[in-house]
């Protein structure tokens, strides 16, 4: 009985953190960036950085929800081409954050197109934690 | 002896139209091969690469010139960023090069294409070529950029449905909220 109770316990314990349980892919990715980053990684800032609006030349508003939605768990769809964009959160997409090439690569062109430069140690990290997060 | 001539005039009968059957088959192959609009995509890098934000475009719809001068750009591709790794663009380079509208002059419409453009151009838009120009001339817009379904000439495979085996043949458009297109 004690044994069954640990077992729940212990079940419902994993089941809690499974989300925030980085893979070895992002793991390392996190440590690269660490080491350039100046704070600890926050899913709230990564959140926030996710949902913020930045203006393009023409003044018009860029946001990674432009083409994600505000739900990292939702499919989206590329703003010029309409093209169906699979959800980002691993939670959803087990494919997702799995291939560090993938992650760098998307992480830079998006960056740009987004923020008009390229996301630092500390951008990059925490939108790494907060899509692992969620 | 005569039951033996006959069930051997039958075999032979058999053989030769059997031969005939497997040859003529093989000219269906060929004639196939040489009528087909442009080649069918296979390259997983490229369709990988350049197909998540847009149908992976057959290289045969472009010269060599105008894939080289599109790989050469891509931190601005029409607007977007899709900046890749040298070695990867290096590879799909030569791909689309090796691909292109000039380098397979067996396909149909890679011929066509060809042929209508002046040396000296480089087009970058499949959409401004002369020949898909002439080809898409009678649709009117309310179909294409007023359908939400399509919203654009650059999406092939709204309508032609099998624009991803490199097939646009005017028997397989289905316009989305319209239907067939008979012109």
């Amino acid at each position: 009985m004690k044994l069954n109770k640990q077992i729940i316990v212990m079940s419902v314990l994993v089941t809690l953190m499974t989300p925030a349980v980085a893979n070895e892919v992002v793991t390392k990715l996190l440590q690269d960036y660490r080491n350039e980053a100046v704070q600890p990684f926050s899913a709230d800032a990564g959140r926030q950085l996710w949902n913020n609006a930045f203006a393009d030349a023409s003044g018009d508003k860029r946001s990674c929800t432009t083409c994600h939605t505000s739900d990292p768990k939702q499919a989206g769809k590329h703003a010029r081409t309409g093209k169906r964009i699979e959800p980002l959160a691993p939670s959803v997409n087990p494919k997702r954050l799995t291939q560090e090439r993938e992650i760098r690569k998307w992480l830079t062109r998006n960056c740009k197109w987004t923020l008009g430069r390229e996301c630092d140690a500390q951008e990059k990290g925490n939108l790494l934690t907060y899509l692992n997060s969620i | 002896m005569k039951r033996w001539i006959i069930m051997g005039m039958g075999l032979i009968v058999v053989l030769t139209l059997g031969w005939e059957m497997k040859d003529s088959m093989a000219d269906e192959d060929e004639y196939w091969e040489r009528t087909r609009d442009v080649a069918t995509v296979t390259n997983p890098v490229y369709k990988e690469e350049c197909g998540s934000c847009h149908m992976a475009y057959p290289p045969g719809l472009l010269p060599g010139r105008s894939w080289g001068k599109m790989m050469a750009g891509l931190e601005d591709h029409f607007g977007e960023n899709a900046e890749l790794d040298s070695a990867t663009a290096a590879e799909l380079t030569r791909f689309l090069v090796e691909n292109s509208a000039d380098a397979e002059p067996q396909y149909r419409r890679s011929r066509h294409i060809t042929r209508d453009l002046s040396s000296e151009s480089v087009p970058l838009r499949v959409t401004e070529l002369a020949y898909f120009q002439h080809e898409h001339r009678e649709i009117p817009t309310r179909l294409i950029t007023a359908n939400s379904k399509v919203n654009s000439l650059s999406n092939c495979n709204a309508c032609h449905q099998k624009a991803e085996l490199g097939s646009f043949s005017e028997r397989e458009i289905n316009i989305p909220q319209h239907g067939k297109w008979d012109d």
